[in-house]
């Protein structure tokens, strides 16, 4: 100890550098630097002198996707699909969650174990495996759903080939497969109340649906806020299970097109449509800039005034 | 130098004897001619049946398949090319594609080849300069549309094969007011079937085949007027026919239940033929697209799928004539039957009379004699700008069939697509 103190006295914390290089380089290496390079990107577009080269063109990429009378069209409609299947997601898939979490709570430690580790499966099956036993389970031919939902009086439809109701049925089994993250979420910090707080509740004369709203529910303020931002990044990055679903053309009509099944057919073509990289990174940029502004609103604007409660 | 050539020679010839013994033994004197291709599915066609017989001709030339997955082909032999280490002979993609290679010297002009006068213009359509000065790939298969039906639905109800639009929508009737069958199978929900196996496949009828294509392409004819509008007109009519639920289903749906029975008549491509035959119980039958009535002349879509050309960077030209000999053999009438009879459903492009075993595949092999053949009116030239033709066809083609527009306003919105970027069709 004495050896140590008596070095010079602000020695630069070599240490610190050494254990923060290999996040440091990681993200700059694969996160950082490809973004800001598909930053770049979006502001080139093919020279048509000479398609190999790309030529500067500022934010005409940018331009041509929102206001022509093609694409303009089809980056509205992704806009307006993935508002709705973050909306379809939290309205039904957080409250659920929220619901399934207070009951996990209060049932005894095994038996809710068993449904915990039920509800939390599907979320780490592959897009591919829950895409492909839902198109089968939708199947008009031989699928079941019809049947079940005949039971509450639904007649058989192509729930996946209807414009009007193959977003919200891809919405739904997303929030079928992934309700178990923010129920898990919500149950950490249902369970981290402390008793004496809920049992003082009670002695004053709270009722189950007083202690949840006036105790439980302002406790776990600062988890909502988690779980609707981790929401919000998910569903606009969402591409995999519409691809599974309803392929790359996201059809019928466009009418399951997210941002990023666009991103895609734009950037790598599809059947005849030749790929377009500097279009494809503007669609990208596009999808950069909503999810940036969201985080930053939750952040400086909602996080910022959650009260923190330490026991 | 000579000395050093020779040594090189041997070692090399050496080294491939290691590598390749069996072609190596057989002749010694050249390096195998290297085929590149997608078709990872007909390697062993091509091992015991196609390269056998040409070596029967030619038994100093060795030859060697070399395919990669259907998937990463592109990309895997332009990597090749740009690295100099692509094979003699390059399996061609249709248009633009292999336009692509040929211009950039990849591929060489083969206007001079032995064996190329077995082909029509509109099979070499697919691998020909937009000016039509250079054709740069054999020919080898297209797949040919039309309509598949359950013999055992037809004789049951006693019906027979349609030829012209009225006796289909009779025949489709009939099945619909007995109800044991879905008239047509076919589902929108994947979209292409929609524009492929509906709009192109019915369509070359009321276009005139290579008239109406062509005419597009040289800004005369328009989507939304005479037989274009006619074709969608017509496709709009199928929409009651429709299996239950069409908008659900996917193609391998529509392909299941037309198999096991399920319906009585499936708009098809002959590349289904193979598959089809192994699954279904009941025989399959085959008809031509319906003829509008009183039209003589029929017309049938005989897609160019696949050809093979040279590559344009070899600096050997004795190792480039044994390709271009061998390029000639695919050419023949031989190659023809050979490749027809191995792939049933792919039908060779020579105007050599081929005959099959197969009897469907030689049915449908015949309506290129009673018809005229042409070409998806949006793959050449058409679909190289946004909005995308092809993809414009497939979504207003499916919307067409969901009943959410009418003909006249899915034919308004594949034109002003087209309009929006291609020069000839802005004319006015």
């Amino acid at each position: 100890m004495r050896v140590l103190a008596r070095g010079p006295r602000r020695k630069f914390p070599t240490h610190i550098i050494v254990f923060l290089a290999p996040a440091f380089l990681i993200y700059t290496v694969f996160m950082v630097y490809p973004l800001f390079d598909s930053l770049r990107l979006s502001l080139f577009a093919p020279d048509p002198e000479s398609p190999q080269e790309e030529t500067f063109v500022g934010f005409q990429n940018y331009q041509t996707l929102l206001t022509s009378e093609f694409s303009g069209p089809r980056v509205q409609g992704a806009l307006q699909n993935n508002v709705r299947f973050f909306a379809i997601h939290m309205l039904v898939q957080n409250p659920i969650a929220l619901l399934l979490a207070t009951l996990l709570a209060g049932v005894a430690r095994r038996t809710g174990a068993i449904y915990r580790t039920l509800i939390f499966t599907p979320t780490v099956l592959s897009f591919v495996l829950v895409g492909f036993i839902w198109s089968i389970i939708l199947n008009p031919i031989w699928g079941i759903a019809d049947d079940v939902l005949g039971l509450v009086g639904l007649d058989a439809a192509p729930w996946m080939g209807l414009p009007e109701s193959a977003l919200n049925t891809l919405g739904l089994i997303s929030v079928w497969q992934f309700v178990g993250i923010p129920m898990m979420l919500f149950l950490v910090a249902i369970i981290g109340i402390p008793e004496e707080v809920i049992e003082a509740a009670r002695v004053d004369g709270a009722t189950s649906w007083g202690v949840f709203w006036r105790i439980k529910f302002p406790l776990i303020l600062p988890t909502v806020g988690v779980v609707s931002v981790l929401t919000f990044v998910g569903n606009f990055n969402a591409f995999d299970l519409v691809y599974t679903m309803q392929g790359a053309l996201a059809g019928p009509n466009f009418s399951t097109d997210l941002l990023g099944t666009l991103f895609y057919r734009t950037f790598f073509g599809f059947q005849l449509t030749p790929p377009s990289p500097t279009m494809g990174a503007a669609v990208a940029g596009i999808m950069f800039m909503i999810i940036l502004t969201g985080v930053v609103v939750y952040l400086l604007g909602i996080q910022a005034r959650l009260r923190q409660y330490e026991f | 130098m000579t000395k050093n050539k020779l040594t090189g020679l041997l070692a090399a010839s050496g080294i491939l004897g290691l590598l390749l013994a069996p072609a190596a033994l057989t002749s010694a004197q050249m390096d195998p001619i290297v085929i590149e291709s997608w078709r990872n599915d007909d390697i062993t066609i091509w091992q015991d049946v196609l390269i056998p017989a040409f070596n029967a001709q030619y038994p100093d030339i060795p030859v060697v398949f070399a395919p990669s997955a259907p998937a990463e082909y592109n990309a895997a032999l332009n990597a090749k090319l740009e690295g100099g280490t692509a094979g003699e002979l390059i399996t061609c993609r249709p248009f633009d594609v292999s336009l692509g290679l040929f211009q950039a010297g990849n591929l060489a002009s083969l206007n001079d080849l032995a064996g190329m006068e077995n082909f029509s213009d509109v099979a070499k359509s697919a691998w020909i300069t937009d000016d039509g000065a250079d054709v740069f790939c054999v020919p080898m298969a297209s797949v040919i549309h039309g309509f598949f039906y359950n013999t055992d639905a037809f004789s049951a109800l006693g019906l027979e094969e349609p030829t012209t639009e009225s006796e289909f929508y009779a025949v489709l009737d009939a099945i619909q007011a007995d109800g044991t069958y879905a008239p047509l199978v076919m589902g929108t929900a994947d979209q292409w079937e929609s524009a492929t196996m509906g709009f192109q496949n019915i369509g070359p009828n009321y276009w005139m085949g290579e008239e109406g294509r062509l005419g597009l392409i040289d800004g005369t004819a328009k989507y939304n007027e005479g037989g274009f509008l006619a074709a969608f007109e017509a496709l709009s009519r199928w929409t009651p026919y429709l299996i239950d639920n069409y908008q659900g289903i996917a193609y391998p749906d529509a392909q299941s239940a037309f198999t096991l029975g399920l319906g009585a008549i499936y708009p098809t491509g002959s590349w289904e033929i193979s598959g089809f035959e192994a699954q279904a119980d009941f025989e399959i039958g085959a008809f031509r697209p319906p003829v509008p009535d009183g039209q003589e002349q029929c017309y049938i879509s005989d897609h160019t799928d696949i050809a093979m050309g040279l590559n344009g960077n070899i600096s050997d030209p004795a190792r480039a004539e044994a390709a271009r000999t061998f390029l000639s053999w695919v050419a023949s009438e031989e190659f023809a039957s050979l490749y027809s009879n191995a792939l049933p459903g792919f039908f060779s492009l020579s105007n050599a009379s081929v005959t099959l075993d197969n009897a469907l595949a030689q049915e449908m092999l015949d309506w290129r004699g009673e018809c005229e053949s042409t070409i998806r009116s949006s793959y050449q030239i058409l679909s190289r700008g946004e909005p995308n033709n092809e993809t414009d066809l497939w979504t207003n083609s499916a919307r067409l069939l969901n009943g959410e527009i009418t003909a006249q306003e899915a034919a308004d919105t594949v034109q002003a697509g087209l309009e929006a970027w291609y020069a000839p069709q802005q004319g006015g």
